[in-house]
């Protein structure tokens, strides 16, 4: 029983960390309408270089996402305006290809600079552990959950309380109408994709701490990222953190009571059997007619 | 000009039957049987995605399944290396088809973007299932298939050669069809708006399944053919995710839904691939100039080869018969593109 609640615990802890990076890719797709599948490589990426500034200029993990926050958001831009603004027709499905290719980039250059040896973050609180109830729970996973947390609460308050967050908003229900009534949505876009990129870094950095990693994990991280949106209901916020939770609570509790090699299996499965009774997801609207 | 078009295409299939004759340097016939494979199992996909528009990142999974199920056929029915395996790759595309019905089915349910991501959700399921179903794929040891030892040297890849052709032409014969009969048309439809198209008649759920069957058996056959090419199956080489991405950016290079579009785009892509990884191997570097190229070639022509070339070719010819005869209505110049064939003009009758 003891084993049952310390899946729990942890998945929930685990699962915070999995909404920070799920809501930057249904934030992406709610506004812009594409899929990012390079968000495994970006969150891999933001895990590097928290890794570089904490092996080679010894910059503590968090402190270090005061660098790679705003270096990947403008990464982001960047990817944004390269890439993204270029697809002018079929973008939901283009947008899929081409965030592919950025992503076997990303991971081609990390797999040249770093070679493909799992490695893991190190910092005091990733081995430090401490007792609750009958188990032992290292420090990172806690505080990985209150950055998650934090982080979150930071991008609803830009989200809903700033004059930005209106126009995001906007953009999100109708991209006409918000470009009818004066909204910039391309530079709205931008930003958005760069808030997303951000929040892949500091998801990366939590993410990882707690598992070893190298660029291949990418294929692992995006599968069950995608899984998470989809299950929430593609561009909700909500949906994405309440899956996020959800869905890793499931697995560890899996591992546990059954055996760790099905755990993913039946995280896919219980996805495409929610995804037959509710195709939109838990939250998502159901889509309307494209005329 | 039916005529011409006939003796073209036989001409072309002389080529193929002729090329392993002409060029029996193994290295070379190894990179045309991939190169084959790659042109079938592209046909066989274009002929679900390219012609619904619905695009299913999964394939990997039939094509596992076919690999998997000639392996293990050959596993447990002690079937010597030889010409006899070749006979049962129709039994692994049935394989994988039978399984395509119960997961498009499922898969189908659903639209656009998700699903994309339930197609990739089963082919993560399959691969997993490879790896943890230990008693019937060994899991991650992977599974040998019969080594023929009567081919030796140059003649090895010959028969491979011919049966990838053998599935080339089923592939290609089927997409004709597919694309030329009314049936095809219902796809087209769906593929530029499934709600009216359901509207005019079209029987727009079994259509889609019936295609997404018939391009799982294909991509399974494929899936056969290989595994018994490179003698021994692992899941991540058998489901591999870069397939799934492969077939698609092929389709897209030479135009999504034409029936030339995917033969053109394997042809030009998977020999390159071939070669860039035999240069670099699997490293980094390989990676890097794949991703690149993709992109370049995704923003550069994001319509495909075929259809931005035949817009070209309209477009040059509509000039021509108007410079002969003067009254030509600005209708028959299509602005951009070729609008019937490749593009869903979304957001242009708002």
């Amino acid at each position: 029983m003891t084993l049952i609640i310390e899946a729990v615990i942890t998945g929930l802890l685990t699962g915070g960390v999995y909404a920070l990076m799920a809501s930057g890719l249904t934030l992406v797709f709610g506004v812009m309408d594409i899929i990012n599948v390079g968000q495994g490589a970006l969150v891999i990426l933001g895990a590097y270089l928290s890794y570089v500034l904490e092996q080679y200029l010894h910059i503590d993990l968090f402190l270090g996402l005061l660098i790679t926050i705003p270096v990947m958001f403008v990464l982001g831009l960047l990817i944004e305006w390269l890439f993204i603004r270029p697809i002018k027709r079929d973008r939901t499905m283009l947008s899929i290809l081409v965030t592919f290719g950025v992503a076997l980039v990303i991971e081609g250059v990390l797999n040249l600079i770093f070679s493909t040896d799992f490695i893991q973050l190190h910092a005091w609180y990733v081995t430090a552990s401490f007792q609750v109830g009958g188990f032992y729970l290292a420090y990172i996973y806690v505080f990985g959950f209150l950055l998650a947390v934090a982080l979150l609460g930071v991008l609803y308050l830009l989200l809903y309380r700033t004059k930005f967050g209106h126009s995001l908003r906007a953009t999100m229900q109708n991209r006409t109408a918000a470009e009818l009534v004066g909204i910039d949505v391309e530079r709205v876009s931008a930003i958005t994709f760069g808030i997303g990129i951000a929040l892949a870094a500091a998801g990366g950095m939590a993410f990882g701490a707690t598992t070893s990693f190298n660029a291949n994990s990418a294929y692992d991280l995006i599968s069950r990222l995608l899984a998470i949106i989809i299950f929430g209901g593609m561009g909700s916020l909500r949906g994405a953190m309440i899956a996020s939770l959800g869905m890793l609570v499931v697995e560890d509790v899996t591992s546990v009571v059954w055996s760790p090699i099905w755990a993913s299996t039946v995280f896919f499965i219980l996805l495409v059997i929610i995804l037959l009774a509710r195709p939109q997801g838990l939250f998502g609207q159901v889509e309307g007619r494209k005329q | 000009m039916r005529i011409f078009k006939t003796a073209g295409l036989l001409a072309l299939l002389a080529i193929a039957i002729a090329f392993p004759l002409v060029f029996s340097n193994p290295a070379v016939t190894t990179i045309a049987v991939f190169t084959l494979l790659f042109v079938a199992a592209t046909t066989g996909w274009n002929i679900f995605s390219g012609y619904t528009g619905y695009i299913a990142l999964g394939h990997a999974a039939y094509f596992g399944l076919g690999a998997y199920a000639l392996a293990i056929m050959c596993q447990d029915w002690h079937i010597p290396g030889g010409y006899i395996p070749f006979l049962l790759v129709p039994v692994a595309g049935l394989v994988a088809a039978a399984f395509s019905v119960v997961l498009g089915w499922i898969a189908l349910r659903v639209r656009r973007h998700t699903f994309v991501v339930i197609t990739i959700a089963i082919f993560f399921i399959f691969q997993l299932l490879a790896y943890n179903l230990t008693g019937l794929t060994n899991g991650s040891i992977g599974l040998g298939l019969p080594i023929p030892t009567d081919w030796s040297g140059d003649f090895f890849n010959i028969p491979f050669y011919y049966a990838a052709l053998v599935v080339v032409v089923i592939a290609i014969v089927i997409s004709w069809w597919v694309r030329h009969s009314k049936y095809g048309l219902g796809l087209l439809a769906i593929r530029d708006d499934e709600d009216r198209a359901l509207g005019l008649g079209v029987k727009a759920g079994p259509s889609k399944l019936a295609a997404f069957v018939i391009s799982a058996l294909i991509v399974g056959m494929v899936g056969a053919i290989w595994a018994y090419f490179v003698e021994s199956i692992y899941p991540p080489s058998a489901f591999d995710a870069t397939f799934d991405v492969a077939i698609a950016l092929m389709a897209f290079l030479g135009g999504l839904g034409t029936i030339v579009g995917p033969i053109l785009g394997a042809l030009l892509l998977e020999p390159t691939q071939q070669y860039f990884t035999l240069q670099f191997g699997q490293s980094g570097f390989y990676l890097v100039i794949y991703g690149a190229l993709f992109l370049v070639v995704l923003l550069l022509l994001p319509q495909g080869v075929v259809p931005t070339l035949r817009a070209r070719w309209t477009r040059f010819k509509a000039t021509r018969s108007q410079q002969e005869e003067v009254a030509v209505s600005d209708t028959a110049l299509p602005k951009r593109g070729e609008p019937r064939d490749t593009e869903r003009k979304e957001g242009i009758n708002l």
